[in-house]
């Protein structure tokens, strides 16, 4: 018995409101967050985690407010992110009420940021967030390379290196998500995952394809993910994270009931 | 109406100890954040929370003379540490190439050993982030109406070694078996985060709010 292995929910937040679904669906039916956020608490989820996809930087206010609601009331950790770029942001997401912020574009353009942001607020609260794509076949070994603003630009860095590297220059979880698989319901780039998760020392969520309860298993058991990430399947009730953790505990994996 | 003051001595995260508080003491308890020594000593109770590296943390005790006010307090009320909170109150930790605690609680701070394998051969990551389970070993009015073995949320790289088995309270499973929970007289601190750790959490919480620090 130990450490269980996390369910993290994943709400994509646009202009203070859950959008689900927006990446794959073209359905942007709203919720309120805080509502949301309480059912995935009382569901038992470990954490959850808050992506802002708002557009215009003018209207990130709004997610500050989601997340000073959603901590007066919610007492599991919180992670965001989508958007954070200077020091200052993080400062002001921890004071609203975030345990975590999630690093994606800032990272890639200044490494240096993780380092000071990791040594300022500490690493129990950085997390870097990945984009991974498949891109190459080189000595005869996949490759996948960093992308950044949500997908659209490649950076041609391997994951792999940037992995290990953002672990050294102190972050202290890494959010790995695939670009191949978001979106498709396939389950999770287990090879991806499974690389990453070997390559560094610290915790890595797997994200990105979920689309049955099994897929969860293989990304813990096959891709030795120490958490996973989902969105859909939570959000269109498909299943709830009892049904998850119940599947979890089946398959003999460490889980907080 | 009672005071609980959580300690600020500069880090930016005391929304969710402050929520958490208020949350049980269903305003029968004044929550104050504040540095401020005469605030400090004039509280019932005191809440330490800890989060970072323990050198920045020691140096914003002693750059605002915290540590003093600290053991000044710490003999007479209620006295509750989280995290950092919990090791600072060491007498030394290996953290940051070496630091001086506050030297309440005989022991030490060392940093969980790496590249062991679980049954499973996989590596054991660190920090140790997540839910895990912890043990009471000591009978104490925190852990009432608590289950044995109850999960809380976890998120560190270090631990306590405590000298005395009667400082342990309880512990916890993770590359080795090391003290999650400590105690000494009026002082009750966790490895763990109760403001974090839902409804066991809560009630440990609510348990501290209604101690008076006997034993």
């Amino acid at each position: 018995m130990g450490l269980a292995k996390r369910i993290i929910p994943c709400l994509d937040i646009d202009n203070g409101r859950v959008v689900k679904g927006v990446k794959f669906l073209n359905i942007r039916d709203a919720g309120d967050p805080v509502e949301i956020a309480k059912r995935y608490d009382a569901q038992g989820a470990d954490e959850i985690a808050f992506l802002d996809i708002t557009a215009s930087s003018d209207n990130r206010d709004t997610l500050v407010e989601v997340v000073e609601k959603v901590a007066s009331q919610v007492f599991i950790p919180l992670t965001v992110g989508g958007g954070i770029r200077k020091l200052s942001d993080i400062k002001r997401m921890l004071k609203a009420g975030a345990d975590k912020v999630s690093i994606n574009t800032a990272a890639v353009n200044n490494p240096n940021f993780v380092r000071e942001a990791s040594k300022k607020f500490g690493s129990q609260c950085i997390v870097v967030a990945i984009d991974a794509k498949r891109s190459s076949i080189k000595n005869n070994k996949i490759c996948w390379e960093v992308f950044t603003h949500g997908g659209r630009n490649n950076t041609n860095i391997d994951t792999i290196t940037w992995a290990k590297r953002m672990a050294n220059f102190g972050a202290g979880e890494i959010l790995l998500t695939s670009m191949d698989k978001d979106g498709t319901k396939d389950g999770f780039d287990i090879e991806l995952t499974k690389n990453v998760s070997e390559a560094v020392n610290i915790p890595v969520i797997a994200s990105g394809g979920v689309g049955k309860l099994d897929h969860l298993v293989d990304g813990i058991i096959l891709g030795k993910a120490s958490a996973v990430l989902a969105a859909s399947i939570f959000h269109f009730g498909e299943y709830t994270i009892v049904d998850a953790k119940k599947i979890l505990r089946e398959r003999n994996i460490e889980v907080r009931i | 109406m009672p005071k609980i003051v959580v300690l600020d001595y500069g880090s930016s995260n005391l929304r969710s100890v402050t929520k958490a508080l208020e949350t049980v003491a269903e305003s029968k308890h004044e929550v104050i954040v504040s540095d401020d020594p005469k605030i400090i000593l004039g509280a019932d109770k005191i809440v330490f929370p800890g989060q970072g590296a323990i050198g920045q943390c020691m140096k914003n005790l002693r750059e605002k003379n915290l540590d003093d006010i600290i053991r000044e307090c710490i003999n007479n009320k209620p006295f509750l540490g989280i995290c950092l909170g919990l090791q600072s109150l060491m007498d030394y930790s290996d953290e940051d190439g070496g630091v001086k605690g506050l030297g309440l609680i005989p022991g030490s701070v060392i940093r969980f050993e790496e590249n062991i394998k679980d049954h499973d051969n996989n590596k054991f990551k660190i920090p140790s982030m997540g839910w895990n389970e912890v043990f009471q070993t000591k009978k104490h009015p925190l852990w009432r109406g608590i289950d044995d073995g109850s999960r809380f949320y976890f998120v560190h790289s270090y631990y306590v070694k405590i000298e005395n088995n009667a400082n342990i309270a309880g512990s916890t499973d993770y590359i080795c078996r090391y003290t999650s929970a400590a105690c000494r007289d009026n002082i009750f601190a966790t490895q763990f985060h109760p403001e974090k750790s839902q409804q066991a959490g809560l009630t440990l919480l609510k348990n501290f709010i209604e101690w008076n620090g006997d034993n």
